[in-house]
């Protein structure tokens, strides 16, 4: 009778649970759809800013090109530490056991952290300025443990039997690896680069230091820009454009989800090939 | 004519000393059956034919094992040894690519480009492995998709695509039903005037069945090598016969 009682509980307990998830992810899209929607309208996607138009579309193209621009540099960076660390260097050496520490200490650290450090050394050390490039190179820091912890896991997960396969074959290490296992790990990989362009879409802490907050297209790499996410931000703290703010957001929604489907179909087509 | 000539070999993985002193010839174009309750080492000395040894960790091989005359220890082309002496796994690998794909992958490795050559060598090692009829309309297709059978033939096509002259096969039925069985067994006898094949198994009746000499392993040492059915009728060892018996431990 008891067992029955804490079962139902139970059921309710996890039925609720599940409701108020799912509600308040409804609530919450709908509520900025609903704000948002309203608010778009051709002149946000003018190609200058200005206090009339609050154009949305320099943003937009930053945002673009920081993801691409970071994931330029940590992408090849961590896939290269992580496939050294799983395929090349020997169990206990110390290195490994060096960069693994490294590695997970920074994935725990607030990127305000990351903002305050790219500021200190990219923008006033290097002599950068207030820039995309420092912005970019804040972020692909950020976002370095992220990809190394899963192209590491992705990696360690591609079973020995496919490396066995390929040695009994009379293939080196360099060609099983690269065509391989790589080719095998690469939804993992994958998984691990959109959870980073993610963050890198989300982030404003790092960047506001970094990249500055100038609302207009970069000219060049030298130049200030703001993403989507920074624009919300400047938007909403000066609390003049509160309704441009969510259109903006239902922008940032609606490229975080096609870049989900692109990746998800990318990975889709990797696994089957 | 024996293929490998093997002295004094014994390996160690760091303090274990999995294989010890064992010194045997094994015969080219023929079948030779590896036995012995597990872990008494079959699959170490078979992976030792072909260096697959030097992927673990800590191990460490002494004596020599000649192949044709060569010691393959001295010899630092790993890549050339494996494209000589061919692998089958336990359980079947097939990379995660199509049929075609796994097939060309190891001539490809070692320099085949041409798309009509290596269309030729695809077909020519299915045919071989007698899994031609059951792919060849679907050659584009995973090889994952393949019956557990069907991938284990996969994977000796894929071996021998590169033209290997022997073949190691490491229990290459344990994970099959008995029809899949029987066709790699009957393939295996074809196959032995082309190649020569060593071959580790559990099961007696395979041994008898497909090998024309037989090696009896218990705790890493060799107790008893000969002609198949001699090993099986008159075991010279006692503990040969034991096992063989099934009054085994
Ligand atoms: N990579 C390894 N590291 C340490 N010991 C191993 C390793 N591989 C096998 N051994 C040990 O060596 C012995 C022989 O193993 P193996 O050759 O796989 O036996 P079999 O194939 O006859 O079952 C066993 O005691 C096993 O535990
Ligand atoms: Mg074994």
């Amino acid at each position: 009778m008891k067992q029955k009682i804490t079962d139902t509980l139970l059921q309710v307990a996890t039925w609720l649970a599940a409701a108020l998830t799912f509600g308040a992810l409804f609530f919450l899209i709908a509520y900025i759809l609903a704000r948002g929607i309203p608010h778009i309208r051709p002149s946000l996607f003018a190609l200058h800013y200005n206090t009339q138009n609050v154009s949305l579309l320099p943003a937009l193209i930053t945002t673009v090109l920081t993801v691409v621009l970071s994931l330029a540099v940590a992408v090849p960076l961590g896939l290269f530490t992580a496939i050294y660390l799983v395929e090349y260097a020997k169990r206990g050496n110390c290195l490994v056991a060096l960069v693994r520490m490294t590695a997970e200490t920074l994935s725990g650290i607030p990127s305000i952290v990351y903002g305050l450090f790219g500021m200190l050394f990219f923008v006033t050390w290097l002599g950068w300025g207030f820039s995309i490039l420092a912005g970019t190179f804040t972020l692909a820091i950020m976002i370095l443990p992220l990809i190394l912890r899963t192209a590491e896991e992705s990696l360690k997960a591609v079973p020995d039997a496919y490396r066995e396969g390929a040695f009994g074959l009379g293939a080196g290490r360099l060609r099983t690896v690269f065509r391989i296992v790589l080719p095998a790990a690469a939804p993992g990989i994958l998984a691990g680069v959109i959870l980073a362009v993610g963050r890198i879409v989300g982030e404003t802490a790092a960047l506001i230091y970094t990249a500055g907050t100038v609302a207009q297209i970069p000219e060049s790499l030298m130049a200030s820009g703001r993403t989507l996410s920074v624009h919300m931000y400047a938007l909403s703290s000066e609390g003049l454009y509160t309704g441009q703010a969510y259109a903006t957001a239902v922008v940032l929604l609606v490229l975080v989800a096609g870049i989900n489907t692109l990746s998800a179909a990318l990975a889709k087509k990797i696994g089957e090939g | 004519m024996e293929k490998f000539r093997l002295s004094d070999v014994s390996l160690w993985y760091n303090d274990f000393k999995a294989l010890k002193d064992i010194t045997m010839d094994i015969a080219a174009n023929e079948v030779t059956a590896f036995i012995g309750p597990s872990g008494c080492g079959k699959s170490t000395l078979l992976k030792s034919l072909n260096r697959m040894n030097d992927l673990v960790e800590g191990c460490r091989i002494t004596g020599s094992i000649q192949l044709d005359g060569q010691d393959i220890y001295k010899d630092p082309n790993i890549n050339g040894l494996r494209k000589r002496v061919g692998m089958v796994f336990q359980k079947p690998n097939p990379f995660p690519m199509s049929i075609y794909d796994n097939i060309a992958f190891g001539p490809r490795t070692h320099g085949v480009k041409s798309r009509l050559m290596l269309d030729d060598l695809v077909e020519k090692a299915l045919r071989d492995a007698a899994v031609w009829e059951e792919t060849k309309d679907r050659l584009k297709k995973s090889a994952l998709s393949l019956s557990g059978g069907q991938q284990q033939r996969l994977c000796i096509a894929r071996a021998l695509a590169v033209e290997p002259q022997v073949l190691l096969m490491d229990e290459p039925t344990s994970a099959l039903d008995p029809i899949s069985t029987s066709k790699i067994e009957e393939l295996v006898t074809q196959l032995k005037e082309r190649y020569t094949i060593v071959i580790v198994t559990h099961n007696m009746q395979q041994a008898t069945r497909i090998s024309d000499k037989t090696a009896f392993f218990l705790l890493g040492e060799l107790v008893e090598y000969g002609k198949t059915e001699q090993v099986f009728s008159l075991p010279r060892d006692k503990r040969c016969e034991d096992y063989i018996t099934g009054r085994f431990g």
